[in-house]
Order: structure tokens, then sequence, then C-alpha cells
């Protein structure tokens, strides 16, 4: 493994970085491999299998094979701190993972995300004062967006989990562009320096400032921008990762890092597509203010009892399920699959109607109703369900609100508007499960409440569906 | 300007691999059905972990005579690494089991 092989550039080779750089070849086609698998239904599992096979493999080369600038492979007692700190690591983030609800998905990858931010930080911190460090700009700019995903994706773990509230004044647009500026300067500034690495006073002020503006930029947003701000720091934290890579002219880090922001950022144009809102205007835009709310379809709601609801669906040909962040939260996911099998037993169609922004994350609400065991198929996307609308008879809203709303088709001055929305009141029948008449995540009215065919069941959305299906059985 | 050139030259490799990584995220991204995103994203999230290497190589060649500082967030740097990697691919796997084809 010492022998050296053959000198290249000037630079000698042995057979042990040869290893290394295979390995970390394998392990980038590993990731292309694996997220390209995973964008199939079918070969999901397998394409996340072998992404973490090639992160193994490339760990455990560097653990094995890596040399520093002196040829000096890494030492006994470095490789047992390394191997005892991945085992902690490694035996909590397999534990929250298994423990955590199903419901609470999105903070979980929030939360994961930010750790991702923090190491991809810290790299950066500690490098910069590294005198082998040729790449100062890159270090920084490593450290800047490592901290922002950081922090961003805490604030946004808390947020969607209940710990953090909202902030959203109209000045802290330009205390943003502010804190934002600060960075730039304080980067030119650090740069410009004959000697920047004796500045590494100013590096941690950049550190806090960095963090200070992953806080305000995500507080402010809200409603159903949530999904679009993990998209993006997802991307921002695989770019940090990439970065680092610079720091160490490791391949594999470059290119899983940039792939990964390229492909987080893809999705993150997709879901803003989604929900008609330029990427900008959902950074900007301080969504769910509410001052604009249009609220003047006034009228009064009507409600419908246990009995009436469960006769209504028994009678009808065709039921449309539209879940909402409020089937997470009642944790209802199975008792509807309750009620679904309880409809079909009596000749009714049932489908669900998924909307791509519904929940707090794209794709929530079919993680969870696959979690309940329904049927792959039975989940109809916007597009293919609005078609089928006028044709059904009954639509049950399950703790939606925004994704329903036909403000967005039709007032114009509501700050949804030009959403794509599941267009549940052009069915004959519409029941809307809510706890109460509080408005959805956006903070705005919804006139669906008030039109002629539309229903009211208050309630926790698991109890209502669990009696509905009672009452079902007993006809 | 000098500085840039410089930087060009000196990182031409790495620069060509970033560019067409970002071509290769686009096209593997640019056709997933909306039931997969949040498994998707997860398993990105995931392979963001690649920063542990850089943990490692940190920690693997950090001077553990004396605890400084340093030494502290190296750990700490690789045990958020770990955290984001070993969960990350852990929950991914957990969310798309569920995605299994049921046997009728």
């Amino acid at each position: 493994m010492e022998k050296i092989l053959h000198t290249f550039n000037g630079m000698e080779f042995t057979v042990g970085h040869a290893i290394l750089e295979f390995s970390y070849l394998i392990a980038a086609i590993l990731f292309v491999w694996g997220l390209k698998l995973l964008s199939h239904p079918e070969t999901a599992r397998k394409g996340n299998i072998w992404a973490a096979v090639g992160m193994i493999l490339a760990m455990i080369t560097t653990l094995f094979l890596h040399e520093d600038e002196n040829g000096a492979r890494i030492g006994l007692m470095n490789m047992v701190v390394i191997i005892i700190t991945i085992g902690i690591g490694g035996a909590i983030g397999l534990v929250i993972s298994k423990r955590v609800k199903m419901t609470a998905m999105p903070e979980l990858v929030s939360f994961f995300n930010a750790t991702g931010g923090a190491a991809s930080a810290l790299v950066g911190l500690l490098e910069f004062g590294n005198p082998g460090n040729e790449s100062l700009l890159v270090t920084l700019l490593g450290l800047i967006i490592g901290s922002i995903a950081f922090s961003g994706s805490l604030i946004a773990y808390g947020k969607l989990s209940g710990k953090v509230g909202g902030l959203s004044a109209g000045f802290m647009k330009y205390v943003n562009i502010l804190l934002l500026m600060g960075v730039i300067v304080l980067t030119v500034y650090i740069l410009l320096q004959p000697d920047p690495q004796a500045y590494v006073y100013l590096v941690y002020l950049l550190f806090g400032v960095s963090l200070l503006y992953g806080i305000l930029f995500v507080m402010p947003i809200g409603g159903a921008d949530m999904p679009v701000v993990i998209s993006l720091l997802n991307s921002l934290t695989g770019i940090a990762a990439a970065m680092a890579g610079f720091i160490y002219h490791n391949l594999a880090m470059i290119l899983g890092g940039i792939f990964v922001g390229a492909a987080g950022s893809i999705l993150t144009l997709l879901m803003c597509k989604a929900m008609n809102r330029s990427l900008w205007n959902v950074i900007l835009g301080g969504f769910g203010g509410g001052s604009s709310a249009i609220g003047e379809e006034g009228g009064t709601v009507k409600e419908i009892t246990l009995s009436d609801a469960a006769v209504l669906l028994a009678y009808s040909q065709k039921v449309v399920v539209v879940p909402g962040y409020g089937l997470a939260v009642a944790q209802a996911q199975h008792i509807t699959h309750e009620l679904e099998k309880v409809l079909e037993d009596k000749g009714v169609q049932v489908k669900y109607g998924i909307h791509p922004v519904a929940g707090r994350m794209p794709g929530h609400m079919n993680v969870l109703l696959a979690e309940a065991d329904v049927s792959y198929d039975k989940l109809v996307e916007m597009e293919e369900i609005n078609k089928e609308m006028a044709g059904t008879d009954v639509v049950i809203v399950v703790g939606a609100n925004d994704v329903v709303n036909p403000a967005a088709n039709e007032t114009s001055g509501s700050p949804i508007y030009g959403m794509p929305i599941i267009n549940a009141a052009e069915a004959k029948n519409v029941i809307v499960m809510k706890r109460g008449m509080g408005k959805g995540y956006a903070g705005i009215e919804n006139p669906l409440f008030y039109r002629d065919n539309t229903r009211m069941l208050f309630g926790n959305a698991k109890d209502s569906i669990q009696k509905l299906v009672g009452e079902i059985n007993t006809l | 300007m000098e500085d840039i050139i410089i930087f060009f030259y000196s990182f031409r490799e790495p620069i060509f691999i970033m560019i067409l990584a970002i071509f290769l995220g686009i096209e593997v991204i640019s056709n997933v059905p909306s039931v997969l995103h949040t498994p998707l994203m997860s398993g990105a999230n995931a392979i963001s972990g690649v920063i542990i290497i850089g943990g490692i190589i940190l920690v693997g060649h950090a001077n553990l005579s004396q605890l400084s500082v340093e030494l502290v967030l190296g750990i700490l740097a690789m045990l958020f690494g770990t955290l984001n990697v070993a969960g990350g691919f852990a929950v991914t796997d957990r969310m798309l089991e569920m995605f299994k084809k049921k046997k009728k």
C-alpha cells in the first residue's frame, strides 16, 4: 500500500491514494444512482440504500486511507475518537428516526438538515485558520451557507412543531437585506486583508451574523410556504458541504453536495410552481400576514349532524377525501382508511384528492396515507381529481383549508390568488371537518365554508371519523 | 483579477465536476411524481451529510494531546454530520417502507 507507484505532475501516489480516490468515485456514482432510483416509486427504497452504502464506503476509506499534507495517516487514537463519535451520533440518529411519529416527519427532516448545516459551518470555521488552507473564499462561503442552513432549519423545525411562533413585521424585509449585506461586506473585508487568517475573530463575527440571518430569514415565512423553505434550506446544506469539499479537494464531497444542491433547488422551484408563486415572492413575501385577508363573503355556516353525514356518504356513488394538515395533527390517517373500507363495502367509490402542497411538506399526505395502508392508485393528484369533481357526490375535506379555498380562483385581492387548488366546491356536496372556525395556516378566510352545498362537521377529525364509521356501520 | 484566475486554474477539475453535477441534479429530479417529494427531499438531505468526510479528516489529523476549542468543535461537527447521515437515511427508509406494494 505504501509503495509509490507513479509520479504524476510532481505528486507521488501510492496504492492507498488510488484506492481512496476510487472509493470516492464509487461513492459519487452511488449517490447519483441512488437519487435516480429514489425518484421512481418501485425502486425508491433500493435507491436510498445504495446512497447509504456509498456514504459508508466513503467514510470507511477516508478513515483508513486519508493522508494529510505530510503524508501521515489518521492516527490510532484519532481513529478511536472518530469511531466513538460516529457510534454515538449514529445511535442517536437511528433512535430518533425510529421513534418519531410519521406525522412529525417534516420537522424531523428539518432537524436533520440543521445538523448537516451545523457540521458544514463548523468545518468552515475550523479550517479557516488552518495554515494549509489555500481556498479561503470557499471556506467562508461554506461557513456562511452552512450557518444559514443550520439556524434557518432549526427555526423551521421550531415553527413546524409549534415551538416557535411567527414573526412578521414589515420592516423585517429591510433588516434581512441589511444583514445579508453585512455578511457580504464582512466576507469581502476579511478576504482583502493581507493576512486574512490573522482575523479569526472576524470570522467568528461572520459566523454569528450568518446565524442571525438564518433565523430572521425563516422567521417571517409561514403558511403554505414552509415546504418551499425546507427544500431551499436542504439545497443550501448540500452546497455548504460541497464548499467544504473544495477545501479538501475531495471530489465525492463536491459532487455529492452540489448534486444535492441542484436537485434541491429544482425541487424548490417545482414546489413554487405548484403554488403559482415565485421563489423571490416566497422569500420576501411574508405570506399570511393577513392584512388583506378577504372575508366579505360572510354569511352563515351550516352544520351537519353525524347521522346525516353518515347517510349522505353511504348513499353516494362517489366520494373524494381531501386531506390536509389537520389529518396529520389528529393522526386520523388510519381511521380515514377505515372509513374508506366501510364506504367501499356499501358500494361507494372512494378516492383521495392530493394537493401537491397539502400538509407541511410536499408529498406529506402520501406518506401518511401510505402508512395507513391506503392503496396507491386511490391517491389522485390535483389536476386529475379536479376533472372528476363535477361527477363527485361528496367531498370530505379533512383538516385542509387553503388548498380548497375558492378565493384562490375568484378573489384577485386574496394573498393566495392564482394558487391552483382542488375545486372541492364543484362537487355536489362538501363536508368540511374542522376543529373550529379558525383560519388556515395562510390566515385567510375560506368562502368555501359559506357555500350552499357545504356542511361543517366540527370536532377533532379522528373522533369525528371514528363516530362516522360507527354510524355508517349501523345503517 | 489575478486571484480569480489563479482560483479558476487551481480548481479547474472540481469546477468542471461542479458544473456537470448541477446539470445532473436537475436532470435526475425533473420528472419526480409529487408522491415522492418528501422521501426524495429526505434522501437528498442524508446525502448532503457527506460533510462527515470533512469531519473525519478534521478530527483524524487533529492534535489529541491537548484539549482545545478546535478539537471540541471538530468532534461536534462530526457528531452533527453523523446525525445527519444516519438519521437521514434511516428516516427515508422508514418512509419508503410504507410505499411497499400491498399483497392482495
